[in-house]
């Protein structure tokens, strides 16, 4: 492609400008988070005396350590259980097409663009009956059962894209269903599970609303969750605020920056079959 | 055990399978369907699992919403049938109606300017910036998209403040006089939120269209070039159609994280000042956990519901069925 010069300064120029209104916002916390404790400063300015110590006093103040624990007890109840049940729907629904899977694959994809506002009031009354409210459960459940539209949608689309003569070479070998799916389809699978896994992961950690309603302790919330209630108690305390969000953010950063081709393709292969 | 194994013996095809009269297929269909009702009994185990907790922790509520919305109820006592009337107030509280209004002009910053914005950086990305530049500006674009929404909102909040990033940068520009608190302001508060959903959406736009991009045939583009067409009419009429799909997944996306909004504006305004950023979202938390308003917040939830479909079905349709 011939692109002419002036194009080529101007559109560099652009995407320059547009990185860096990205990541301006994220220098302003973190220089914010530097000044003293208690102070108002200004938008983008770095503190003659860096207060490191903020991020000690976040730290403790925002009960990160119970924090971690609970955020990532719930990422590691939800994402299992969630991508067994999802596989083996899928596997179901697109492989061994039972009877009724086109009927039941339209009730799990009227889900899909469900707004969790729409359910929340029923789920904390529900809750409250079963009595698991304001417990980590109450997040869990829940989130597994939101998770199962995009999930089983996700699972279906892979096997239903599988060659047949994989399934017909195992029949022929005198496989049972069980051996199929748990020795040959399981791990031919693993690509979409583990994408699926990834996605699942984030969305859980960044959970809020379900957090917010229906657990009142922060420290069983989620990350996202507590950083509401961090929120709320420091909304005054600038410096501090900042500190907290930048330690909440520091996990997701990291996987991301670690994980960003894995990530971006699965939500990018995630919206798209969505 | 025994069972499953007639089973298996059912569904394997006879060696001679191939040199079979039409006779002889027919003799052996008892067995294979008595094989294919059990595979299906079987079958729908795997599905169980997610189908019941699909059923308990979704529908059930979802029915529950409807059931709710026709009650006057505070949640602990007894509940008064209403009929329509809380869809009927809804619909004249012009503070409940405006949340939806509200929502639809959170469209146009959550939706179509990082629709468009990322049409035109994603075409920037690729036609110069083929390159380490271009895989660096997905990965910083992106960013925004995996960090929670109330980690956005409290930065912004902080950013949009009145010593915040922005005045700083508009009075070193010579705008002092506008600075303000853009999102205790009446007049500014709604397109600061809107602010924030660009800045987290137009990554997640950006990537996905250039992933389209990619995919489309250069001769498309060579033999309207030929035909004398200039950049503006080659994206009109080539890479517009061709990518159909993406920007109604980019539409999708977008306009239910702006009809649905809560994260963002819960940390960021609360839905103030007044009501000028409230979203049906928030008004359904503030009705159904602080006003005690059961039955009410979940007739708005029906409503934000149903408008979440009757918005995207179309877009869902004109961008699948068109698929060329």
């Amino acid at each position: 492609m011939k692109v002419s010069r002036t194009e080529l300064v101007a559109g560099r120029a652009l995407l320059l400008g547009l990185m860096a209104a990205t990541v301006l916002p994220f220098l302003s916390i973190l220089t914010t988070a530097l000044h003293p404790s208690g102070t108002l400063p200004t938008g983008l300015a770095w503190p003659d005396d860096p207060q490191w110590g903020n991020f000690v006093d976040a730290f403790k103040v925002a009960n990160m350590d119970a924090l971690l624990g609970s955020s990532t007890f719930v990422v590691l109840a939800v994402v299992p259980i969630a991508l067994v049940m999802a596989t083996m729907a899928g596997f179901a629904i697109g492989l061994l097409r039972i009877p009724g899977a086109r009927a039941l694959l339209l009730l799990f994809v009227l889900g899909l663009t469900l707004p969790f506002e729409g359910i929340i009031t029923p789920l904390y009354f529900l809750e409250r009956e079963m009595g698991i409210l304001n417990t980590r459960l109450a997040i869990v459940l829940p989130l597994i059962a939101l998770f199962m539209p995009f999930g089983v949608f996700w699972m279906r689309a892979h096997f239903a894209n599988l060659p047949h003569d994989i399934t017909e070479a195992a029949r022929v070998d005198g496989a049972g269903m069980w051996t199929l799916f748990w020795r040959i389809h399981l791990p031919l699978a693993r690509p979409a599970i583990s994408s699926l896994g990834v996605l699942m992961a984030v969305w859980s950690w960044n959970q809020f609303l379900l957090a917010l309603v229906l657990v009142e302790d922060p420290s069983q919330r989620t990350m996202a969750g507590a950083l509401g209630a961090f929120q709320g108690h420091y909304a005054t305390d600038i410096p501090l605020l900042c500190a907290g969000t930048v330690l909440i953010l520091l996990p997701t950063m990291m996987i991301y920056l670690l994980f960003q081709r894995h990530i971006i393709a699965a939500l990018l292969q995630g919206s798209i079959k969505g | 055990l025994t069972a499953n194994r007639t089973a298996k013996a059912a569904t394997r095809p006879a060696p001679n399978g191939r040199n079979q009269s039409p006779a002889s297929r027919t003799s052996q269909r008892t067995p294979l369907r008595k094989g294919v009702r059990r595979r299906a009994a079987a079958g729908w185990l795997f599905v169980l699992p997610a189908l019941l907790m699909y059923a308990v922790f979704v529908l059930q509520p979802l029915g529950l919403t409807v059931q709710y919305s026709l009650y006057r109820w505070n949640g602990v006592g007894p509940a008064t049938w209403v009929g329509l009337s809380n869809y009927l107030t809804v619909l004249r509280d012009p503070d409940l109606l405006g949340t939806i209004i509200n929502s639809f002009k959170l469209v146009l910053f959550f939706s179509v300017i990082p629709v468009s914005l990322g049409l035109v950086t994603a075409s920037v990305i690729h036609r110069v910036a083929p390159g380490r530049l271009g895989t660096t500006t997905r990965t910083v674009l992106f960013l925004p998209q995996v960090i929670p929404l109330v980690a956005a909102g409290i930065i912004w909040g902080w950013l949009l403040a009145l010593p915040g990033l922005i005045n700083q940068a508009l009075a070193v520009v010579g705008l002092a006089e506008v600075t303000r608190a853009w999102l205790g302001d009446f007049d500014t508060a709604l397109p600061a939120v809107g602010l924030i959903g660009i800045w987290v959406l137009l990554g997640f736009c950006t990537v996905l269209l250039l992933a389209g991009m990619t995919k489309i045939d250069q001769s498309l583009y060579e033999s309207a070039r030929l035909d004398g067409a200039n950049w503006f009419r080659e994206f009109v009429s080539v890479t517009l159609p061709s990518l159909r799909y993406e920007i109604g997944v980019c539409l999708t996306v977008t306009i239910v994280a702006a009809l649905a909004a809560f994260d963002i504006v819960y940390v960021s305004t609360g839905g103030g000042p007044g009501n000028s950023t409230a979203v049906p979202g928030i008004q359904i938390y503030i009705l159904a956990f602080l006003e005690r308003q059961v039955g009410l917040a979940s007739a708005l939830a029906v409503m934000l519901m149903l408008l979440v479909l009757v918005v995207i079905l179309p877009i869902q349709r004109l961008s699948r069925d068109n698929r060329p």
